[in-house]
């Protein structure tokens, strides 16, 4: 087997973990503060109001401020997988590719082309054009977030697509199937519905605090009902692809959904954890308890991966060493078979070059025998199977406990709204106030639920992520990691204070905002 | 009627869409010659902004031409992607690092409390106009001039060239003459369309003094481009190239350029065409008192560019040459997806000439009024 230089490995990972992570502080409110400029606008363009041409100048200068830094971030990710990941994008170029392309010829022309129109258009085209405009923006804001999920959600879930052993990589034999996925399109709807409720808070803060502080009163009021309403609707839609999320991890992902409930044995009629502290010490295969304390709720692990309260939810054991009761095939068993299909496909390779036709027939015979294990044969132990438990367990449970919050908070901020008793309720608005920080907690959380609890793999199965990674030394990655770390946060910064110093500016009464 | 196209064909039609958008690319670095334009051709604060706010509504669309630019080449020729990328490593990195750094610059420069200061932007802009312009050019001239790396039976690409210790990974690129003049010609001519389509852009009745230093400065940058291009065409036309056989093998060819340029007539004729529609675009620029230069000079840029890019590719060429191992190099035949990854593509490309029908549609609303000192003052600009 090629020798693995592991610091590499992990090195590429870090960075590419810390570019994810401050991208994804970014695009989800620009996923959801688009559409709401979008409605801001269209109610301006409707009412004539110039009330609400400042609110949708003012939550479009912050979206403006914020897209920038989006852009900035972004652009690194789609570059690393060929400057960090060099082998995995040869092993999936061929399907991986074509989601990239196409959300760059689609998505981003049409926010890049738009967004011109969008800032500046405002004296150069009628009211109409710039609002088709605004909505354009936000249109193809949304549709880069279907192309990159389709490409994450095979990830997850690799279909559509075959081992091609001439070539050594991955090659795509079904689009429908790669875009249509049940991964990606549970993946797009839970991401971007999140995003919305994001940037739903984002509205709910800043007006919180214009509300707290007494300034721009009625801007503010008009602003939190749209944000309220739109919160609301997304909420649900989180909710409910949570659910498909989970149904469809615990039929293609079932150690990540272990891993997220810290489930080492396998149950039927298996409680989920409400609230619990991991025991660090546990390891696959030992006796010791998952959890020094826990809070369960009966039966609802097995209904939200089975849809049957009895059903049997297998655990990390089951998954590592096999479960024959069960019909479970451990992954010591699937790394034997993983190691034969290498060894066939050198075998393939190797006649291949000398022109030994006979020899490469028989080689490819054996090697179709295994190679739907050919990942499992890059494992040097079973247990590297499991992902890291902690990160992706906390992750989630802090995940849906603050996906519980939001829509109580949506709703009682639209209820007093409608009721115009808002400004009176006291109590309320520090909450309205923090929500974005939370809101900012739970996107992360998702990122790493999705991200880390599908470690060890690149593709699930199929690819570890330490067979993935470009042949550098590591010195370059640090270096460079430490480059976009310190570029990174000063751009952060820089945001931030751009932003706040807007926020103190305010909203424009009466009249453009400068 | 794409569902019956052979795989060779395939092949060649996703080169040329690529060298299609490479060289829209190449056009829309005017950006980036503006930037570089900026210390040089403003002498006061509503110059530095005309300049800006003009450039600032284009820079999105160079940015995302490059994002296109580098999702196409995943898609279509994975195994370059994976070998320059993972293998020219501080090239790209530097190119994306200069390209980050512009993309916030023309949002927070103005911007109140932005931190770092306006200075800081700009010098950002400049970065991003004269490192991330030179890079891009070197790395196209290592299609004429090879590179350092071979590839094993898994296609995992190695790297090798060390000085003093270091594996530079890409970065000796610099040390070609020719990929230098290109990447020199390709700077000096961004500034040339910067200036060209900044002349088109602004109103100057408040700002005589500026039209006179850009009409300047189209002709003296057009100049000191001169040499450089010069240089690469005459070396185009007399170098070794590396030819690919029916069998797969890559071999040193005399004259392989000047052959292809020859066997593939429609290039020649472009390459022409370019040169003389740049010379137009700088003629009526510096020596009349056109503001229609850009439209000339940026056709001839677009087929220049998109010549430099078929030419090394096309007709049985190794495009991403390798100097250590010649049967490592990359060609369209073997660096390409699948039939049915490219067939599927092909499908979706239809699409392409609606994107570009709405970019010219918006871009001719936008620049219908030119941009005045009052809209700066009393609207929103960079």
């Amino acid at each position: 087997m090629t020798h693995i230089d592991l610091s590499v490995v992990n090195w590429a990972r870090a960075q590419f973990a810390l570019t994810a992570m401050y991208h994804w502080i970014f695009v989800p409110l620009t996923l959801g503060l688009s559409f709401l400029c979008a409605f801001f606008e269209s109610i301006y363009v409707r009412t004539g109001k110039k009330e609400w041409l400042s609110i949708t100048k003012f939550w479009m200068t912050l979206f403006g401020i914020n897209f920038a830094i989006g852009v900035a971030t972004g652009i690194i990710l789609e570059f690393e997988f060929g400057t960090n990941w060099s082998n995995y994008s040869w092993m999936v170029g061929d399907i991986f590719g074509a989601p990239l392309a196409i959300e760059g010829l689609f998505a981003f022309f049409l926010e890049a082309t738009f967004f011109a129109v969008m800032f500046f258009g405002w004296n150069r085209v009628s009211k109409k054009f710039h609002l088709f405009s605004t909505w354009m923006v936000a249109v193809g804001s949304n549709l880069s977030a279907v192309w990159i999920l389709v490409a994450n959600g095979w990830m997850q879930n690799p279909v559509g697509m075959v081992f091609n052993p001439e070539t050594a990589r991955f090659e795509m034999n079904s689009f429908f199937k790669l875009v249509f996925n049940p991964a990606a399109v549970s993946k797009f709807i839970h991401t971007s519905s999140s995003g919305f409720l994001f940037a739903s808070l984002f509205v709910l803060t800043i007006s919180s605090w214009y509300l707290i502080r007494g300034r721009h009163i009625e801007m503010a009021k008009k602003s939190i009902v749209v944000a309220a309403v739109f919160g609301l609707l997304a909420s649900s839609y989180v909710a409910m692809t949570g659910d498909t999320s989970a149904y469809e991890v615990a039929r293609k992902q079932p150690m990540k959904l272990a891993a997220i409930e810290g489930l080492y044995k396998g149950q039927t009629k298996a409680p989920i954890v409400a609230l619990g502290i991991l025991n660090t010490d546990k390891k696959p295969g030992d006796n010791q308890k998952s959890f020094v304390a826990k809070i369960e709720i009966p039966y609802l692990l097995s209904f939200l991966a089975n849809h049957s309260f009895t059903a049997f939810v297998p655990g990390i054991d089951d998954l590592v060493y096999g479960n024959k009761t069960y019909g479970i095939e451990g992954a010591a068993s699937k790394m034997v078979k993983g190691r034969k299909a290498i060894k066939d496909l050198e075998l393939f390779k190797i006649a291949r070059k000398n022109k030994n036709t006979a020899k490469a027939a028989a080689a490819l015979k054996d090697f179709k025998i295994n190679q739907a294990y050919l990942g499992y044969g890059y494992l040097d132990k079973p247990e590297e199977a499991v992902p890291p438990v902690a990160a992706p367990y906390y992750a989630f449970h802090i995940m849906v406990g603050l996906g519980t919050l939001f829509p109580l908070l949506f709703a009682a901020f639209l209820f007093f709204s409608l009721k115009n008793t808002l400004v009176e309720k006291r109590w309320l608005l520090p909450f309205g106030f923090i929500s974005v920080f939370l809101g900012l907690i739970a996107q992360e959380a998702g990122w790493v639920v999705a991200e880390v609890g599908r470690q060890p793999w690149a593709i699930s199965g199929l690819l570890p992520v330490k067979m993935s990674s470009s042949n550098l030394d590591p010195q370059n990655i640090q270096i460079t990691f430490f480059m976009f770390f310190g570029l990174f946060t000063l751009l952060l910064v820089a945001e931030i204070k751009i932003m706040l110093k807007q926020i103190s500016i305010g909203f424009e009464e009466g009249g453009d905002l400068k | 009627m794409i569902g019956n196209l052979d795989y060779t064909t395939l092949q060649q039609l996703w080169w040329i869409i690529i060298a299609i958008v490479g060289a829209l690319f190449v056009f829309l670095i005017f950006v980036q010659g503006g930037q570089t334009l900026l210390g040089q051709v403003a002498e006061t604060e509503m110059e530095k902004s005309l300049i800006i706010t003009s450039l600032g509504r284009k820079w999105e669309l160079t940015f995302t031409t490059l994002v296109l630019f580098g999702g196409a080449l995943f898609a279509a020729f994975p195994k370059f992607y994976a070998t320059s990328f993972g293998g020219a490593y501080w090239v790209w990195m530097l190119i994306l690092f200069s390209f980050i750094i512009q993309a916030v610059s023309y949002e927070y420069r103005s911007k109140e409390n932005n931190f770092l200061g306006s200075e800081t932007y700009e010098l950002f802009l400049l970065i991003n106009g004269v490192v991330g312009v030179l890079l891009i050019g070197a790395a196209v001239g290592t299609f004429y001039t090879g590179s350092n790396f071979t590839l094993d039976m898994y296609n995992r690409v190695t790297w090798d060239y060390v000085l003093f210790g270091l594996n530079l990974r890409g970065l000796e690129a610099a040390f070609s003459l020719f990929n230098l003049s290109l990447a020199l010609f390709l700077l000096f001519n961004a500034r040339v369309t910067g200036a060209s389509y900044l002349l088109n852009s602004i109103d100057f009745s408040s700002n005589p003094g500026l039209e006179t230093r850009l009409r300047e400065s189209v002709k003296k940058n057009f100049l000191i481009s001169l040499p450089f291009l010069l240089y690469v065409l005459f070396s185009i036309l007399l170098m070794k190239g590396f030819g690919v056989d029916k069998a797969g093998v890559v071999s040193l060819v005399s004259f392989k350029y000047l052959f292809n340029l020859f066997s593939m007539p429609s290039l020649l004729v472009l390459l022409l065409a370019g040169i003389v529609l740049v010379v137009l675009g700088v003629f009526l620029t510096s020596f009349k008192t056109s503001y229609k230069g850009i439209w000339f000079n940026g056709l001839g840029t677009v087929f220049v560019g998109f010549v430099v890019l078929c030419l090394p590719a096309l007709n049985n060429t190794a495009f991403y040459p390798s100097k250590l191992d010649l049967q490592s190099s990359l060609t369209i035949f073997n660096a390409s997806s699948s039939m049915f990854t490219l067939t599927t593509m092909t499908y979706v490309a239809i699409g392409i000439p609606f994107v570009l029908a709405y970019i010219v549609y918006v871009w001719k609303l936008m620049d219908s009024k030119k941009i005045t000192v009052e809209e700066i003052e009393n609207e929103e600009s960079y």
